[in-house]
């Protein structure tokens, strides 16, 4: 199972904190992931999920660019944050 | 190193008591409080919301006072930032570093505060007379924890 997480303006413009998504090997990746998101939610997700600032973090690190997937990893997409 | 994320308020002066009793043979505490500012960008602000990550805000934080640790000869850190609905004027965060100088104390204390505010996972929300809206990162924020990329700032010294 992957985890996925959705934080601030992200969480709220899909209505959604966070979904469990059944880790396979179309889902591999985190690009694939996203387009699995993208497809399932419909045009609002493709919208959000794509916007050009969006930061992407597994297991609590930031990444960029893909990178693999494992079952059991937590991955989350949110805003460039604006703490302190 | 003490990291604390949390709701309630924090006591400066208990804080550098204790970043005190933490250290052995300091010469310098340097510390950095930031707070809920009553207007930003030109708007008014009543209070704020501060939403962040549980678990990668603590783990981000560590890292950056980790690093600072490494750049500078501190002999004790530590970073408390609040999370939850802020009023105008509420404290938000605090940074102390402690070293034998006053140059390290002061350089790690704002190398600290320059990479949470561009690193760590945090949100802001402002609501004001106008309503509510989410804060947007600022690029000058960027330019400013980016400084420390190539060594340290002119001016400043590194152990």
């Amino acid at each position: 199972m992957l985890k996925v997480l959705f934080f601030a303006r992200v969480r709220e413009e899909l209505g959604c904190a966070g979904r469990d998504v059944v880790w396979e090997s179309t889902v591999a990746d985190l690009d694939s992931l996203q387009a699995r998101l993208c497809r399932e939610g419909g045009p609002r997700w493709s919208q959000v999920l794509s916007e050009t600032n969006m930061i992407r973090a597994v297991n609590q690190a930031v990444v960029n660019g893909n990178t693999p997937l494992h079952d059991g990893d937590e991955v989350a997409f949110f805003p460039p944050v604006t703490g302190g | 190193m003490a990291v604390r994320v949390q709701v309630a308020d924090f006591e400066v002066a208990e804080l550098q008591r204790e970043l005190l009793a933490g250290a052995q043979d300091e010469g310098a505490i340097a510390t950095f409080t930031g707070y809920v500012r009553g207007i930003n960008s030109g708007q008014q602000v009543q209070s704020m919301e501060l939403e962040h990550y549980p678990g990668m805000t603590e783990r981000s934080i560590e890292g950056i006072v980790r690093q600072a640790c490494t750049r500078w000869p501190l002999l004790a850190a530590s970073v408390v930032h609040r999370v939850g609905l802020l009023q105008a004027g509420d404290q938000i965060v605090w940074v102390g570093t402690a070293s034998a100088h006053r140059e390290a104390a002061f350089s790690a204390c704002e190398f600290i505060m320059d990479y949470l505010k561009n690193e760590a996972p945090f949100w802001k929300k402002e609501q004001g007379p106008q309503g509510a809206h989410w804060v947007d990162a600022r690029s000058q924020d960027r330019d400013r924890a980016a400084r420390w990329d190539n060594g340290t700032p002119k001016g400043r010294t590194t152990k």
